[in-house]
């Protein structure tokens, strides 16, 4: 399936009448209800939408952190509600990067050993690892914090690291939740430089979730813009 | 994720709650310790019966007699039983010695005598002991030594004996005792027919020429019993008199040499039974004791004695006996031992689940960054186990100390009352293996029930930013 898209336009991620509810007592909460997108590969994609909307769901739902109650998502055409929980952590583990606005570094280890842990977790060769840590630091420019501990870093190194740490199994889906909610406006846009040149560098195809209209505008490809746990809008970048 | 990682990550966490996890492993250190300690007590005290077992003489030993010699008491005819007998004579005694598993075979000498000391006669009764009996421990904790050589002319005296001698039985050591003993001698006419090649070794060495020895080919009919005394230096005193064999339970004021006892076997009990019947078999013994190297062997012994076509008799092997008694105490010294054991493994527990509501978020984060519920599981059991192998470590360490501290007091009473030391606990290496895996075993299982919440963990909720 799937082999009829052509590499140029091939298809990232495929969410189709996924719903996410949640029981609440005797209402359901519906964070997600009947969301159809198609992201193809290489696209910078921005998630925006109100708080409560759906956001963090929807991109969970993408990362295999989480099953949609109902309906499909395929990532490389592979559909990730019949995966058994081992198969979405090599999902998780191959095919995803992903960043969080809290940066969620582990506190007690240096920012080498930050990065190293998904090549760990994926059982690369250690003669190999040294090397992809080293070119994943280099590429968020942090080559000469390699022994600090987050707790040394600022939150934009913070945040670079953990830039660092998604990349460094070399993903084909990097996503991002709000990877700027926690920085200043320039710090932010250090960020959002990064992931651009990752997108165009790498071809990696970037789902992003923020509030902020205008950082969307400046960066993303496209923006999709959520409510109510629905898709409202759903529109390529005017340039 | 790799053996090595996981390790890596386990001790990374295990270091990084450093106190609350030795705590932990301390605590199954101390189960560890009560069980390896009540363990080696069972064993300990095993191997001290065992042995105790062992120096009666009883249970390693195959008491071998003529085939017919039981029937011989019921009214089988004397012809019937001449034709059957194997004799038990010296040739038997070499055959018997060069059996698998023996390790001496020796007559069970025993006769009444008469003993003079200071003046005064006292009636006892003289036993030969083997020189086998030198090194088994029957005679650990005798006062004095014993005998310098096979044929000396000294005597160990039994403590009621040696009482009655003096008041100061100590004193008797170096003394001098003259033994009254009554010798067969054939009748002059007899004479001509004795020879020195029929003779067994015994009669050189300058002792009495023993009685049975002699005469071989003459007839029966005539001899005189001559009254002969010997001096015999006292080298030491025991309490009790140990067992020598089957025949031995009869107790024997003074010990002499095997061999001076054969040489002096002269008034026998079978000597006067072959008096009366007429009949004497020389050169044949009523019984022989044979020694088995294994009291596990005795069985083997018996039946090869007895394909040799003579009667054999043992005690059924009190240590297989034993054993089931013992294995049946160090159950119960193993269950409570282990409560101990129980108890730290809910420390793991707890310990474990503690470590997973503070770890949620990096729970969570390694879910996120490709870690499977089976690395998180796995994870979790290498803590529990790694803690298992410290306790149980650290465990035997401590129960070998306290086992050697239960010895160590124990000998200090024990000297206090002027008794052998002995040793009352014992570690041997299979416990140490077996109390260390067991410790894994268990921290393993504690660690089931935290490893599996930890592994269920949903990321998403673990990550929700707060
Ligand atoms: N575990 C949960 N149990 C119940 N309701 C939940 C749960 N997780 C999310 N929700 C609800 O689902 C809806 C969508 O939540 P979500 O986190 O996706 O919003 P969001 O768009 O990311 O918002 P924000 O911009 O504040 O991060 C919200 O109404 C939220 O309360
Ligand atoms: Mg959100």
């Amino acid at each position: 399936m799937g082999t009829t898209n052509n590499s140029i336009s091939a298809t990232a991620i495929r969410v189709e009448h996924v719903t996410r509810h949640y029981q609440m007592g005797a209402t359901v909460v519906r964070a997600a209800n009947d969301v159809n997108m198609r992201i193809r590969t290489g696209e910078f994609v921005a998630l925006l939408g109100s708080s409560g909307s759906g956001k963090s769901t929807l991109l969970n739902l993408m990362a295999g952190l989480d099953r949609p109650t109902s309906g499909a998502i395929f990532a490389h055409d592979r559909n990730l509600a019949e995966m058994n929980s081992q198969e979405l952590a090599q999902h998780r583990s191959h095919t995803i990067g992903i960043v969080f606005q809290a940066f969620n570094l582990l506190p007690r280890m240096t920012l080498e050993e930050n990065v190293e842990l998904p090549l760990r977790l994926a059982e690369v060769n250690r003669a190999e690892r040294t090397a992809r840590v080293r070119e994943a630091v280099e590429r968020v420019r942090l080559g000469t914090r390699l022994t600090h501990r987050p707790t040394e870093l600022s939150g934009g190194e913070q945040q670079r690291a953990a830039l660092a740490r998604a990349l460094v199994n070399r993903p084909t889906i990097l996503l991002a939740d709000e990877p700027t909610g926690n920085l200043d406006s320039a710090t932010g846009d250090e960020i959002m430089l990064l992931l651009k040149e990752i997108n165009e560098n790498l071809g990696m195809t970037i789902v992003m979730v923020t509030h902020e209209r205008p950082r969307a505008e400046r960066f993303a490809h496209r923006m999709i813009v959520m409510k109510d746990g629905k898709v409202v809008s759903d529109e390529p970048k005017q340039s | 994720m790799k053996a090595r990682d996981l390790a890596e990550l386990a001790g990374r966490n295990l270091r990084e709650a450093l106190l609350r996890n030795s705590l932990t492993t301390l605590g199954i250190g101390v189960g560890v310790a009560s069980l390896v300690a009540m363990l080696s007590l069972g064993v300990g005290l095993q191997n001290l019966a065992q042995d105790r077992l062992a120096r009666t003489g009883l249970f390693d030993a195959v008491f071998v007699t003529p085939k017919s010699a039981f029937a011989e008491m019921g009214q089988v005819s004397r012809a019937a039983r001449d034709q059957i007998v194997t004799p038990l004579d010296e040739d038997a005694r070499k055959r018997l010695a060069q059996l698998p598993n023996v390790v001496a075979v020796y007559p069970d000498i025993r006769f009444p005598t008469e003993i003079h000391y200071d003046g005064k006669p006292y009636a006892t009764v003289v036993t030969g002991v083997a020189p086998y009996s030198r090194n088994d421990g029957t005679f650990d904790g005798m006062h004095g030594n014993f005998f310098s050589g096979a044929d000396a002319n000294e005597a160990i005296l039994q403590i009621d004996l040696a009482k009655q001698l003096s008041d100061q039985p100590d004193s008797l050591i170096g003394k001098d005792v003259i033994l009254r003993y009554a010798e067969r001698r054939p009748l002059p006419a007899s004479e001509t027919s004795q020879s020195p090649n029929t003779g067994k070794p015994q009669t050189a060495n300058g002792n009495p020429s023993p009685s049975n020895s002699e005469g071989e080919d003459s007839q029966d009919q005539g001899f005189s019993i001559v009254t002969k005394e010997l001096t015999l230096r006292v080298v030491g005193i025991i309490e009790t008199e140990p067992a020598g064999g089957f025949g031995a339970f009869g107790r024997g004021g003074l010990l002499i040499p095997l061999q001076a006892a054969e040489t002096l076997r002269a008034a026998q009990s079978n000597d006067l039974r072959d008096l009366l019947r007429g009949t004497a078999r020389r050169n044949t013994y009523e019984s022989l004791t044979v020694r088995v190297n294994d009291p596990q062997r005795v069985k083997d012994v018996e039946d090869a004695v007895k394909k040799l076509d003579f009667g054999a008799f043992s005690l059924i092997d009190a240590s297989r006996s034993l054993s089931l008694v013992f294995a049946v105490f160090d159950l119960f010294l193993g269950i409570f031992g282990s409560l101990a054991l129980v108890v730290a493994s809910l420390g793991i527990i707890n310990t474990l689940v503690m470590a997973i509501l503070e770890r949620r978020r990096e729970i969570g984060i390694l879910k996120a960054l490709g870690a499977g519920d089976r690395d998180v599981r796995r994870l979790f059991f290498v803590e529990a186990g790694a803690m298992g192998l410290l306790g149980g470590i650290l465990g035997v360490a401590i129960g070998w100390l306290i086992g050697h501290a239960i010895n160590f007091g124990t000998n200090v009473y024990l000297r206090g009352r002027q008794l052998p030391s002995i040793s009352v606990t014992a570690v041997p290496w299979w416990m140490v293996a077996l109390a260390i895996i067991f410790s894994i075993l268990v921290s393993l299982a504690a660690g089931i029930y935290p490893a599996a919440r930890a592994a269920r963990l949903d990321p998403v909720e673990a990550l929700r930013y707060e």
